[in-house]
C-alpha cells in the first residue's frame, strides 16, 4: 500500500525518464540525503565518522567504479586495488609537485590518470574474456604494486616507502576533523553516484550492457566492442582512482602500496557481488556490508562472552566472507540490491497479502 | 496468389535498382564448405527470400551479408561500394540491420532499452554530456525515446516495454528483436527465420509487420524462412540454396516450378 | 588470425629463448651460473605446474576455473603437517587424502550442485568464496604458524658437471625429486583422461553439463571424482612445496601463480600445465636474477602475470588449448 504507483501518471517522456519516477522513491532519497547532510553531522560520534561512515563512502565510490566495469559491462577485474593506488599516488604527486593546484582539481586529475592506466590495461579485454581477463588484470595489480614500491619517483624519493598526504585545502578552506571530512566525501560521492546513474541510463550504459549480454549482436547493431569496453575501463578507473585518492588523503593520511594490494581488489569484488552486479544501489549496500561485518565480528565474541584472539577473529572473518559469497551466489546472485527491490515489491501490497 | 499484388493502395511501391549484390561468395569453416560460388542481387524496396533445406547455408549467407563471417572468396556490393567482406560495424553504419535465429537479445535489459540500443549509432552526445544529462544529451534521449515508442506502438508491445526481455514469451521476444533492428531505420533488413517457433496467429502478425515495414518505410527485406506458404505470399523474388550452392533464383512462380528446387526438397531417386 | 598462429607461437618461443640466453650474450653472465639459475627456474616451474595441474583437471572436467586450488594446496599441506605431528607419516598422508576427498564431496554438494547451470563467471566467483573460506577454516583449525614438513625429501644440494665446469653446477636435489614426482603424476593423469571411461565422461562433462547429464553421465559423482583427484594433486603439491618452503599462509599466494601457468599452457591441457610452468619458472628466475638488480628486485612478483597477459593477446587459448568459435 505504501509503495503503490497508482495515480502517478506520466504525460511526458521526460518525466517518465527522470531519475526517480515514483514519488515514494523521490521522497525517500531526498529524505535520506537531507538526513545524511544535515542530521548526521550532529548526531554521529567521531568514532562513527572515522571507522564507519567515511570508509564506507569512499569504498562505495570504488565499488561503484568496479560495478560499472564488472556489473554493467561484464569485464571481470581483479586489479582494482592497483587502480586505486594509481589514483592515490597520482594525487600525491600532483599535490606535492604542483602545490598551486586546488585539491579538488588534484583529485580529478588523479582520476584521469587512473582512467588512462585503466584504458591501457583494458586493451587486452578486446581479445580476452571472462576469467582469462581476470588473470590478466592481476598482471595490472602486481605490476602496479611493484612500480609504486620500487620506482622512487612515484614516492618523491621517500626513503621509508610510505608517503603522507598534504593537508586538505579546498579553495582556501582547510578541511579538518572527522565531521568535515565526512561531509567532503559525502558531497563527492553523491555527485559521483548521480553521474554514474546518468551514464548507465544513457546510450553509453546501454552499449556497456549490450556488450556484456551479447557482444556479437552488439557489434552488429553498431556498438563497437572496443569503444564500449574501453570506455567502461576508463569511467570505472576514474571512479576507482578518485576513491583511491580519497582513501589515501582523507581516510589514511599516510600510506604505502600495501594499502592497495590484491586483497583490496578482492574486497571490492566481494562488495560488488554481495551488493549486486549492475546496480548503483548495490555498490553502496555491498560496501556497507563489508565495512560493517568485521566490526560486528570483532564485537560479537566479547558480547557473547567468548574470548577469541585477533588472529582467530580474522580467520573467522575470512570464513564468513567466503561462505557469504557462496551463499549469495546460490540464493540471490543479484545480491542485496535485488533483495531491496523484492522488499519494495512487497511494500506495494503490504499490509494486504495479495 | 502473391499478397504483394493483392495489397490495395500500395501498388505504387516501386522496386528500385540493385542495392545489394553478392558475387562468387565462398565460405568454409575448416573443411566444411558452407557456401560455394553464390551470386545474386537484391533490389531496393523488394522482399527477397532465401530458402533451402536445412544446412543449405542460408544463415551463413546472411552472416556474410552483414560481416559476421568473412568469406574466403567473392565480393559484396552495397550501395555502390564493392568490398571483399563486410565489417559488422560498417554494415550497421551503412544501413543494414538484422534479426537473429536465436534471438541474441540483451537479456539483462528491458524491451525499451533493447530497442533504444538499436539506435546507438544515432546518439551523438559525448561522454561528458551524457554524464551530466543536460541540454543536448537530455533532448537526444527524449527524441530517441519518442522514435522508439513509435516502433513499440507499431509492434504492439507497449504493455511490456519496461519488462526485462528474458521474462517475455518467445513470440514477444521475436518482436523485440525485430524492433531493435527497425530502430536503426535501416535501408536493408535481414531477417533470419522470423517466424520460427510461431503458431499460425503469430505468423500472421509477423507477416503483417514485415509487409508494413516494407510498405511504410520502403525497407528492403532479405528473409530466410522455412514456411513455404509465408515465403510464397510475401516475397517478390526468391533465392534457393542447397548444400551451399544457388540452385534457383526468380519469382515465386518460377521457383515453384523449378525442377531443381523440387528435387532438392523432395529428393531425387537414385 | 588463424594463419598467424603458427608463426606467432614460433616467434614467441624464439623471443623467449633469445631473452633467456641474453644474459650471457649481452650481459656478463657465465654459463655455469646461468645454468644454475636456469635449472633452478625450471625446477621451480615444475612446482608451479603441480598446482596448475589441479586447475587444469577441474577445468577440463567441469569447466570451472577453480580459484580455490591454491587454498586447497595450503589446506592439504597444513592438515598433513599437523596430523604428522601425532601419527606416522604414511597414516597422516592417508588421512589427509581422505579429508581431501571428503572436502571434494562437500564442495560438490554445497557449492557446485546448486550452481550447476550458471555461467562460468558465477562458478569462478563461487570458487573465490571457497578459497577464502578454506583459508580461514584451515588456519582457525590448524593454526597459522609456520610448520616444517618432513617427508624425507633430500635436503642437500648436489654439485654436478664438476668435470665440465670449474666448480660445477649447483643442483637442488629436492627440486629434482619434485620434478620426477610431477612427471609421474602427469603421465598417470594423461593416461587416465585418454584411456579410461571415466576420463571420457569427464571430458564430456567439461564440454556441456546438460548434454552430458542427458546421456546419463552422473554429473555429481563425476564432479566428486574430479575434485578428489584435484585434491590429491593439491596434496602432492602441498607436500612438495611445503617441504621446500615450510607450510605457511604465503603458500596460497604462491599458488596464485599457477593461474598464469594455466593461461600460458591452455586451460584444458595437461602437458600445457607442465610447459607453461617451465616457461614461467625459467623466465621468472632469469629475469629476477639478471634484470632484477637494475630495479631493486621484485620482478618475480609480476613477471608471470605480465608474460601471460602478453601471450593472451596473441593466443587467447594458450599454447595447447582449444580454440572456441562463437556461433551466432
Amino acid at each position: 500500500m505504501i509503495y503503490r504507483e497508482t495515480g502517478q501518471f506520466k504525460t511526458t517522456y521526460a518525466s517518465d525518464q527522470q531519475l526517480f519516477p515514483i514519488l515514494q522513491d523521490r521522497v525517500f532519497v531526498i529524505g535520506l540525503l537531507a538526513f545524511a547532510f544535515v542530521a548526521v553531522p550532529f548526531l554521529a560520534t567521531d568514532y562513527l565518522f572515522r571507522a564507519i561512515l567515511t570508509p564506507f563512502l569512499i569504498l562505495s565510490l570504488a565499488a561503484l567504479g568496479l560495478n560499472i566495469l564488472v556489473g554493467y559491462c561484464g569485464q571481470v577485474s581483479l586489479g582494482t586495488g592497483g587502480f586505486m593506488a594509481v589514483g592515490a599516488y597520482a594525487a600525491y604527486n600532483f599535490a606535492v609537485r604542483v602545490p598551486q593546484l586546488d585539491l579538488l582539481v588534484v583529485f580529478i586529475l588523479a582520476g584521469l590518470c587512473a582512467a588512462l592506466v585503466g584504458v591501457v590495461f583494458g586493451v587486452p579485454s578486446l581479445r580476452i574474456k571472462g576469467f582469462y581477463l581476470a588473470v590478466a588484470t592481476l598482471a595490472a595489480q602486481f605490476f602496479i604494486d611493484w612500480a609504486f614500491a620500487r620506482i622512487a619517483w612515484f614516492t618523491n624519493d621517500t626513503p621509508s616507502g610510505s608517503v603522507s598526504a598534504p593537508p586538505l585545502e579546498f579553495f582556501g578552506y582547510l578541511v579538518h576533523g572527522p565531521q568535515e571530512k565526512y561531509l567532503l566525501v559525502l558531497a563527492i560521492v553523491s555527485v559521483a553516484a548521480l553521474v554514474a546513474r546518468n551514464l548507465t541510463r544513457g546510450a553509453i550504459g546501454r552499449s556497456w550492457m549490450a556488450t556484456r549480454d551479447m557482444d556479437v549482436a552488439a557489434e552488429v547493431i553498431g556498438i563497437r566492442p572496443l569503444t564500449a569496453k574501453l570506455t567502461a575501463f576508463a569511467v570505472s578507473s576514474f571512479f576507482v582512482g578518485m576513491a583511491g585518492a580519497l582513501w589515501a588523503f582523507v581516510y589514511l593520511g599516510s600510506w604505502e602500496p600495501l594499502a592497495f594490494d590484491v586483497n583490496r581488489s578482492f574486497q571490492l569484488l566481494f562488495m560488488v557481488i554481495i551488493g549486486g552486479l549492475g546496480s548503483i544501489l548495490g555498490s553502496f549496500l555491498g560496501a556497507a556490508f563489508i565495512v560493517i561485518l568485521p566490526l560486528v565480528l570483532n564485537q560479537l565474541p566479547t558480547a557473547l562472552g567468548i574470548p577469541l584472539s585477533t588472529a582467530m577473529i580474522s580467520h573467522i572473518e575470512f570464513m564468513v566472507f567466503g561462505a557469504l559469497i557462496v551463499f549469495f551466489l546460490i540464493v540471490e546472485p543479484r545480491g542485496l540490491a535485488r533483495l531491496w527491490a523484492i522488499g519494495k515489491e512487497k511494500l506495494r501490497l503490504w499490509p494486504f497479502p495479495h | 496468389m502473391n499478397l504483394r499484388e493483392l495489397e490495395p493502395g500500395t501498388g505504387q511501391r516501386k522496386v528500385g535498382e540493385v542495392i545489394l549484390a553478392v558475387e562468387g561468395v565462398a565460405l568454409a569453416f575448416g573443411g566444411v564448405k558452407a557456401l560455394s560460388d553464390v551470386s545474386f542481387d537484391v533490389r531496393e524496396h523488394e522482399i527477397r527470400a532465401i530458402i533451402g533445406p536445412n544446412g543449405a547455408g542460408k544463415s551463413s549467407m546472411l552472416n556474410v551479408l552483414n560481416g559476421v563471417y568473412r568469406p574466403q572468396q567473392g565480393r559484396i556490393t552495397f550501395r555502390g561500394e564493392t568490398r571483399s567482406h563486410m565489417d559488422p560495424h560498417r554494415s550497421a553504419e551503412l544501413g543494414i540491420a538484422r534479426t537473429f535465429q536465436s534471438l541474441a537479445l540483451f537479456k539483462g535489459m528491458s524491451v525499451l532499452d533493447n530497442i533504444l540500443a538499436g539506435r546507438n549509432l544515432m546518439m551523438k552526445c559525448n561522454l561528458l554530456l551524457q554524464a551530466l544529462r543536460v541540454g543536448p544529451a537530455l533532448r537526444e534521449e527524449i527524441e530517441h525515446r519518442r522514435r522508439v515508442e513509435e516502433i513499440i506502438d507499431f509492434l504492439e508491445i507497449q504493455h511490456v516495454r519496461k519488462t526485462p526481455v528474458g521474462r517475455l514469451p518467445y513470440g514477444l521476444q521475436k518482436r523485440v528483436d525485430l524492433g531493435r533492428a527497425l530502430a536503426a531505420e535501416p535501408r536493408v533488413l535481414l531477417l533470419d527465420e522470423p517466424m520460427a517457433g510461431m503458431n499460425v496467429e503469430e505468423k500472421q502478425d509477423m507477416s503483417r509487420f514485415i509487409l508494413d515495414v516494407n510498405d511504410e518505410f520502403g525497407t528492403t527485406i532479405v528473409l530466410i524462412e522455412h514456411d513455404m506458404g509465408v515465403v510464397m505470399d510475401l516475397s517478390d523474388r526468391i533465392v534457393v540454396l542447397d548444400y551451399g550452392r544457388k540452385i534457383a533464383d526468380g519469382t515465386p512462380d518460377e521457383v515453384r516450378a523449378s525442377q531443381a528446387v523440387i528435387d532438392a526438397y523432395l529428393g531425387v531417386k537414385h | 588470425m588463424e594463419a598467424l598462429r603458427r608463426p606467432v607461437t614460433l616467434a614467441f618461443f624464439a623471443l623467449l629463448a633469445a631473452g633467456a640466453v641474453s644474459p650471457m650474450l649481452i650481459g656478463s653472465a657465465r654459463f655455469p651460473q646461468w645454468l644454475e639459475v636456469a635449472l633452478g627456474g625450471l625446477l621451480t616451474g615444475v612446482l608451479y605446474s603441480l598446482v596448475a595441474l589441479g586447475l587444469v583437471l577441474i577445468f577440463k572436467a567441469s569447466g570451472v576455473f577453480n580459484f580455490a586450488q591454491g587454498a586447497m594446496v595450503l589446506f592439504a599441506a597444513l592438515t598433513l603437517v599437523r596430523l604428522a605431528e601425532k601419527m606416522p607419516l604414511v597414516l597422516a598422508i592417508a588421512l589427509t587424502l581422505a579429508i581431501m576427498v571428503a572436502m571434494a564431496w562437500i564442495i560438490e554438494r554445497v557449492v557446485l550442485r546448486p550452481l550447476v547451470n550458471q555461467e562460468g563467471i558465477v562458478l569462478f566467483m563461487a570458487t573465490l568464496g571457497v578459497a577464502y573460506f578454506l583459508d580461514g577454516f584451515g588456519q582457525s583449525v590448524w593454526g597459522s604458524d609456520i610448520y616444517t614438513l618432513h617427508v624425507g625429501m633430500p635436503k642437500e644440494p648436489k654439485i654436478i658437471l664438476e668435470s665440465v665446469f670449474d666448480g660445477g653446477v649447483l643442483l637442488d636435489m629436492e627440486d629434482v625429486v619434485a620434478a620426477v614426482i610431477a612427471a609421474v603424476l602427469v603421465a598417470a593423469l594423461t593416461l587416465f583422461f585418454q584411456k579410461t571411461g571415466t576420463g571420457r565422461a569427464l571430458r564430456a562433462v567439461a564440454d556441456d553439463h546438460q548434454a552430458a547429464q542427458s546421456v546419463g553421465i552422473p554429473l555429481n559423482r563425476i564432479w566428486v571424482i574430479v575434485w578428489s583427484v584435484a585434491g590429491l594433486v593439491a596434496l602432492v603439491a602441498g607436500i612438495v612445496w611445503g617441504s621446500k618452503l615450510g607450510v605457511q599462509f604465503s603458500l596460497s599466494q604462491v599458488a596464485l601463480k599457477a593461474l598464469p601457468v594455466v593461461i600460458l599452457g591452455g586451460f584444458t591441457s595437461i602437458p600445457g600445465a607442465i610447459v607453461g610452468g617451465l616457461i614461467i619458472g625459467l623466465g621468472e628466475k632469469l629475469s629476477e636474477v639478471y634484470l632484477g638488480p637494475a630495479f631493486g628486485g621484485g620482478i618475480e612478483n609480476w613477471f608471470a602475470y605480465v608474460l601471460a597477459l602478453v601471450f593472451l593477446l596473441f593466443r587467447p587459448e594458450g599454447l595447447f588449448g582449444e580454440e572456441t568459435i562463437d556461433r551466432v
